[in-house]
């Protein structure tokens, strides 16, 4: 932050209009369709409802609710546990993927990297689908291994439990780990690693000390993305989960539709909300918000 | 040590190739089974596999009600990206060139849409909307969708400005050039790669939302929530064909997309 590198906009009268018109138009969109519903929903989550009306009056009833009741703190568990579970899996994909496209791309790096969005290209909905249609009782697997003689006939083990929700998440969310970790890999300078070969150092421990640690960024920005998506989503467990396989967005969309407590819903979603703002905060300390 | 017995090993990329092999054959396995479901002659969205059938393709170009969502699809994200890149835009350069107080709060404010989970935006939306009276419809969706479509847009095209050579700027306002001017035929030129970039991300999420939407939407689907409303009804493989369909027209347009940003480099360098 020196003062010559400033110099060129003080060029110009130092009006701040330009500001105002650049920053106010995108400020004042966010305040008015996004910060001020979120601030409307933190205030719902101390309203209550009885008797169908929402009273307006502020109280802890939903935290106690969802602080008492076995049944959500399970879902709430299980849910933060699948989110970091399939974090982590992610995560183990990505670094190798990464760091292969990066160092053995040679001229086709942009095809190999536009392979790994290909997938987001079509419907999210229709991929969590393609799941069943591989896992289900007549799926993919289960022809492949009765024809191949392995099962006498198809199980019913692959599909609606805690494995086919794991799985189908792990799927349509690793696009978004691999690319920020791509990007991380990019901007690794190559002469630390030459160095560190130069003084011997086994490839191993290379990748431990240089490279693992210079690509953490972006492995926490793949990260957050990961596990907050995780956190709130309902349309997999939905569809490819069991009875027993709902997680917290499950709980808040239906708060919000058939059971119609919207405030009970509203503190769900606060729930949600702290719990992605602790991952954001580790997240922010170690320095990832220039890889978000 | 162990791994002092193999030092300096040229490396193998066969391992790590057959890993990457393994893993883009899992990325890609759900959509090449999708592509070879919709020509699957049977009833249901599901194997014994039938027969060669283009039948679905046939139903899908016949069916209005896919063609009505799709309509309203691209009315949506056409909208939402428009509205969505400007306002990335002037953010991007409201970070990029003043300094204000509070500016890291702002990056990270405007990025809290696709940092929380849409869950948590789509019940937030409607609880406001319906505070305030406001009947739900595409309006109301698109404005949802352009809340998580700027920080889409302006992460590329913060990033861009910020290898801007701050010298070209300076060069045209030496020889007189206005504002307006520098940022029409100096500055925007440059990113103008980035904002194609964070436009068509932004489209691209707009055009295959669910969550939000799903909060959002009133009498008028959208195309996933046509989809949404089959997955849990009649399901069949007409819906694998729109897949496809969908899969192809995006690739044909992400690839012309880099095309022109590719040559737009070449041509600039």
């Amino acid at each position: 932050m020196t003062t010559s590198s400033l110099s060129a906009p003080r060029r110009r009268p130092a009006t701040p209009l330009g500001l105002y018109a650049t920053l106010l138009p995108p400020l004042a969109w966010m305040t008015l369709i996004y910060f001020i519903p979120i601030a409307l929903l933190a205030i719902y989550s101390f309203w209550r409802l009885e008797s169908f009306e929402i009273v307006q009056e502020f109280s802890l009833k939903n935290f106690q609710t969802i602080a008492s009741s076995a049944a959500y703190r399970k879902v709430l568990l299980r849910t933060v546990a699948i989110a970091l579970g399939v974090t982590a899996v992610d995560a183990a994909i990505a670094l190798p993927l990464a760091y292969f496209i990066t160092r053995h791309g040679g001229r086709y790096r942009q095809l190999l990297t536009l392979l790994v969005i290909l997938p987001l290209w079509s419907s999210y909905l229709v991929r969590v689908f393609a799941w069943k249609i591989i896992l289900g009782y007549n799926g993919v697997i289960n022809s492949a291994l009765v024809s191949l003689g392995v099962l006498a006939e198809p199980s019913q083990a692959f599909l609606y439990n805690s494995f086919s929700v794991g799985l189908t998440f792990v799927h349509v969310w690793l696009p978004f780990m691999i690319l920020p970790v791509i990007t991380a890999f990019e901007r690794l300078p190559h002469n630390l690693l030459e160095a560190s070969a130069d003084l011997n150092a086994p490839p191993w421990t290379t990748f431990r000390r240089i490279t693992l640690p210079l690509v953490t960024p972006g492995v926490l920005a793949g990260s957050i993305n990961v596990f907050a998506l995780t956190m709130g989503d309902f349309i997999t467990p939905s569809l490819v989960g069991g009875p027993s396989d709902i997680m917290l967005g499950n709980i808040i969309a239906s708060q919000f539709g058939v059971s119609y407590n919207w405030p009970l819903g509203a503190a769900f979603a606060l729930v949600v909300m702290a719990i992605v703002f602790s991952g954001l905060a580790i997240v922010l300390r170690r320095g990832a918000l220039e890889n978000l | 040590m162990t791994a002092h017995e193999h030092p300096r090993k040229p490396t193998r990329p066969w391992f790590l190739g057959t890993v990457a092999v393994l893993i883009y054959g899992f990325l890609n396995a759900p959509i090449a089974v999708l592509v070879g479901m919709s020509f699957n002659d049977s009833a249901i969205l599901s194997l014994p596999f039938k027969g060669v059938t283009l039948g679905w393709y046939q139903t899908t170009f016949q069916d209005t009600a896919i063609q009505a969502s799709l309509l309203n699809s691209l009315k949506v994200a056409a909208s939402a990206t428009f509205l969505a890149t400007l306002f990335g835009l002037l953010a991007a350069f409201a970070v990029y060139r003043y300094r204000f107080w509070g500016k890291s709060s702002f990056r990270i404010a405007l990025n809290l849409p696709i940092l929380l989970p849409g869950i948590v935006t789509g019940v937030a939306m409607l609880a406001y909307f319906s505070q305030l009276g406001l009947g739900l419809s595409l309006g109301t969706v698109i404005l949802g969708h352009v809340v998580f479509g700027i920080p889409v847009a302006f992460g590329p095209i913060l990033t861009r400005l910020s290898q801007f050579p701050r010298s070209l700027e300076e060069a045209a306002y030496d020889l007189g050039a206005r504002p307006a001017q520098v940022f029409r035929g100096v500055i925007f030129p440059y990113i103008r790669s980035a904002v194609v970039a964070g436009a068509l991300l932004a489209f691209t999420l707009s055009f295959d939302e669910v969550v939000v939407t799903l909060f959002l939407t009133g009498r008028e689907n959208t195309l996933p929530m046509e989809i949404w409303g089959r997955l849990r009804t009649n399901i069949t493989p007409e819906i694998a064909a729109v897949a496809t369909l969908l899969l192809g027209i995006s690739t044909v347009l992400v690839l012309m997309s880099q095309w022109i940003a590719d040559t737009d480099e070449a041509g600039h360098v």
